[in-house]
């Protein structure tokens, strides 16, 4: 749709306030993949709590939107089992990693002009874009 | 205080990721098929986030967070295996299916079994990403 790009730069605005209110109120980076992955593996010790409540806001009010929405807002999910769960775990190890992901280090890393968080973005856009150049137009798997 | 902040960034980041398009996994796609339809929708929603976070950042500066504490400081500029090996698996998997972190738990209530056994496998990936970490510093002083 020809207004995509405007809902893009409203949600965008919206995604980055609550990344400053998360740093300006608690002084912390907000990083989905190091918000769920430190209730994970152990190491949110005391900020379990504030991670909770964190990410029932980000499902919560999606869900809440989704109900008053007209249309229900479809998500174009693959149903090939093997691709969701090889992506999921590569998601899961990846991010881990490289300690950060779209959020921590796309938004939070570049906005500082970090250069971790740029160089790690660049390389999980290329190594995206690839994997739709190898798996949809070369294998055409998805 | 911490917990309102909390509730409230993450009301503002779900509410971001579901106006922006971010939980559609083909507007995720759509944006790294450059061969293919591409989409820009993400280049708006990362410029949109990024002008926030930016104002957000010099306001740290001086300053203390609103519930105490201190903020980050910021990281060594380290390009280590582990940054660039994570991400490029990361993208990898955000190419197969078009979900990151954020839009899986953003969409966990309207992305049926799909999204379900996705945020399954990522939690098991991020349960095993220490073992894998140190198998990759291995890796890497043997080079």
């Amino acid at each position: 749709m020809e207004t995509d790009w405007l809902w893009g730069l409203v949600g965008g605005g919206l995604i980055g306030l609550g990344g400053a209110v998360y740093l300006l109120g608690n002084g912390r980076v907000m990083g989905a993949s190091g918000i769920i992955g430190g209730l994970v593996d152990g190491t949110a010790r005391k900020t379990t709590l504030e991670k909770l409540v964190f990410l029932a806001g980000v499902v919560l009010l999606p869900l809440l939107l989704q109900s008053l929405s007209s249309a229900p807002v479809s998500t174009h999910m693959t149903g090939n089992i093997i691709t969701i769960i090889s992506a999921g775990l590569l998601v899961g190890i990846g991010t881990r990693i490289a300690s950060g992901c779209t959020s921590g280090h796309g938004v939070c890393g570049i906005s500082r002009l970090s250069l971790r968080g740029i160089v790690a973005t660049v390389f999980y856009i290329l190594a995206g874009g690839m994997t739709l150049v190898v798996f949809r137009h070369g294998l055409g798997l998805i | 205080m911490r917990l309102f902040y909390s509730f409230l960034a993450g009301g503002l980041f779900g509410t971001g990721l579901f106006l922006s398009g971010m939980t559609d996994t083909t507007k995720v796609q759509g944006w790294l098929d450059v061969f293919g339809a591409w989409d820009p929708t993400l280049a708006f929603v990362m410029g949109g986030a990024i002008l926030p976070m930016a104002v957000a950042w010099r306001l740290t500066e001086g300053r203390k967070p609103l519930a105490g504490g201190h903020f980050p400081t910021a990281s060594q500029p380290e390009l280590d295996p582990r940054l660039i090996v994570g991400s490029a698996m990361f993208g990898v998997g955000w190419g197969l299916v078009g979900l990151c972190p954020g839009p899986v738990i953003a969409s966990i209530t309207y992305n049926g079994w799909g999204g379900v056994l996705f945020l399954m496998a990522m939690l098991i990936g991020m349960a095993a990403a220490p073992k894998f970490g140190l198998q990759l510093d291995r890796l890497a002083t043997k080079a």
